[in-house]
């Protein structure tokens, strides 16, 4: 699982984002920020809450352009098949789990001869065997979280933004997303993981960086950055000081 | 003219019975109204999800005027599908006019509007909720309008229901276009009409018994519909 990245994530990036700035509510929320996601490996967000963790990751996902600057896909990625989000609270259909990821395939555009075998691999890797036939939204957070993100994955995306997967979930729902979070990464895909929590940076994350503000304070392999910040924002952010 | 106890008893006992003349009349109602509403939904549904998904140049205008045809008078429909299909008409040449077919047409022009209406409203309510979702999934206008016409399919079943309380229970229109010809275009509400007004009141208050049975069952599917729709939501 552990991976080494250079610290300046090089041209073989998955995205790059570059001086990207955007205004909401008269506001910069979004402030110059230059930001590289290696094609391989997980790369977390951390910031304090308004810091535009969520609003980077849209910017990334192509669902919003930035009013200056630009969110660069890396080499041969483009669109919804390559790149894939997970909101922090994912919005499921009103149908069963096994319905809505044959929708996803074939909103995807996955060949309707290869979309059963699919549907297949998708169950399985999420565990979610079991309970295929049960309406999506009757499910605990936990496991509706889970639909989410093999759903996002149902076309086998390069690249996969997860806006604090496991924010509202107990101790095992956790560990069964994060076990996803690095099966996935394993497979070869890019994973940003925007989260508050070190524990789980510190399990998954092979890069981390932290943004202030709508800017990048701090970009750092996991290891050294979650030991020991080097920014003082970041350092605040970690004694609980720092307020937006 | 029959007291009303007598004309209560006479009523319940056609309906006992089944009377051939109230259950021929009932069918025709059924069959003419429940076409239009089907005809209806298939106009209303795909147009009331276009209004509310879809991004065009008048999308407002059409909204405006989709919501104020709710509205029509079913007599003011009667007369514009009577002059269509009247001799002179454009339509005219189909010999359509006081028959069931004019009858179902007049009634489909009469519920497309509510059923577009309560489809553009569910819609859009539930496209509040997916858009993004959607949107990230890279749907175009045509899966989006597809994936939320299936996921509002209970809360359409009421804009339907709705449609058809309102085909069932107008007199106007079929009165205009059908004529109410015994045998041939005679519905509830307008052998309704007729036999009161010949002061034969068993068989209008048997009809009329018939037509607020169906009204309330009509409402208790919308009601079901409804919770059903609202335990799909966040069950
Ligand atoms: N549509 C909007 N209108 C006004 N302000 C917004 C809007 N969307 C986001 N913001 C603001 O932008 C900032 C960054 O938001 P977000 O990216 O959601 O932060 P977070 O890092 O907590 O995910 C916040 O201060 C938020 O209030
Ligand atoms: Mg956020």
């Amino acid at each position: 699982m552990l991976r080494l990245v250079a610290s300046g994530p090089g041209p073989d990036a998955a995205m790059r984002l570059e001086g990207v700035a955007l205004r909401r509510g008269g506001r910069r929320v979004l402030d110059g920020l230059d930001l590289a996601v290696p094609s391989g490996g997980i790369t977390a967000i951390m910031g304090p809450n308004g810091a535009g963790k969520s609003l980077a990751l849209r910017v990334m996902a192509g669902l919003v352009r930035p009013d200056e600057g630009a969110a660069i896909p890396g080499e041969g990625l483009s669109g919804p098949r390559d790149i894939a989000l997970v909101f922090q609270k994912p919005v499921l259909l009103r149908r069963s789990v096994r319905a809505n990821l044959r929708h996803a395939l074939a909103l995807y555009g996955v060949p309707r001869r290869a979309r059963r075998d699919r549907l297949g691999e998708l169950l399985d890797f999420g565990r979610l065997a079991a309970i295929a036939d049960s309406p999506a939204r009757a499910l605990s957070g936990g496991e509706q979280q889970r639909v989410a993100m093999v759903r996002a994955l149902a076309a086998r995306p390069r690249l996969l933004l997860l806006d604090e997967p496991t924010a509202s979930l107990d101790p095992q729902a956790t560990a069964a997303i994060e076990a996803l979070i690095a099966d996935t990464a394993a497979a070869g895909t890019a994973v940003v993981l925007v989260t508050h929590d070190r524990g789980q940076a510190g399990r998954l994350a092979d890069h981390v960086c932290f943004l202030h503000k709508g800017a990048l304070a701090e970009s750092a392999p996991a290891g050294p950055f979650l030991l020991a910040p080097k920014s003082p924002e970041a350092q605040a952010y970690f004694a609980g000081r720092l307020l937006l | 003219m029959q007291g009303f106890g007598d004309a209560f008893a006479a009523a319940f006992g056609l309906i006992a019975r089944l009377d051939a003349d109230l259950v021929e009349i009932v069918g025709l109602s059924l069959q003419v109204s429940l076409t239009a509403t089907l005809l209806a939904c298939a106009i209303g549904f795909p147009l009331g999800a276009v209004l509310a998904v879809g991004r065009f140049p008048g999308r407002g205008a059409l909204t405006v005027l989709v919501n104020a045809l709710m509205g029509l008078p079913p007599v003011v429909v009667g007369l514009v599908v009577y002059l269509m299909l009247s001799r002179a008409g454009p339509l005219g040449a189909l010999g359509l006019l006081y028959t069931p077919a004019a009858m179902i047409a007049a009634q489909t022009l009469l519920v497309v509007p509510i059923v577009a209406a309560l489809t553009r409203q569910i819609v859009a309510d539930l496209d509040a909720e997916y858009h993004e979702t959607l949107r990230s999934m890279g749907a175009g206008a045509g899966a989006r309008m597809r994936t939320l016409l299936w996921d509002g399919r209970l809360a359409l079943t009421t804009a339907g229901l709705a449609g058809m309380g309102r085909a069932l229970a107008e007199v106007g229109a079929v009165m205009i276009v059908g004529g109410n010809i015994d045998h041939v275009t005679r519905v509830m509400t307008t052998a309704i009409a007729l036999e009161t007004s010949r002061g034969e009141l068993a068989l209008a208050l048997g009809l009329g018994m018939v037509l607020m049975v169906l009204s309330l069952a009509l409402n208790a599917l919308a009601m079901g519909a409804r919770m059903g729709a609202a335990r799909m939501a966040h069950a």
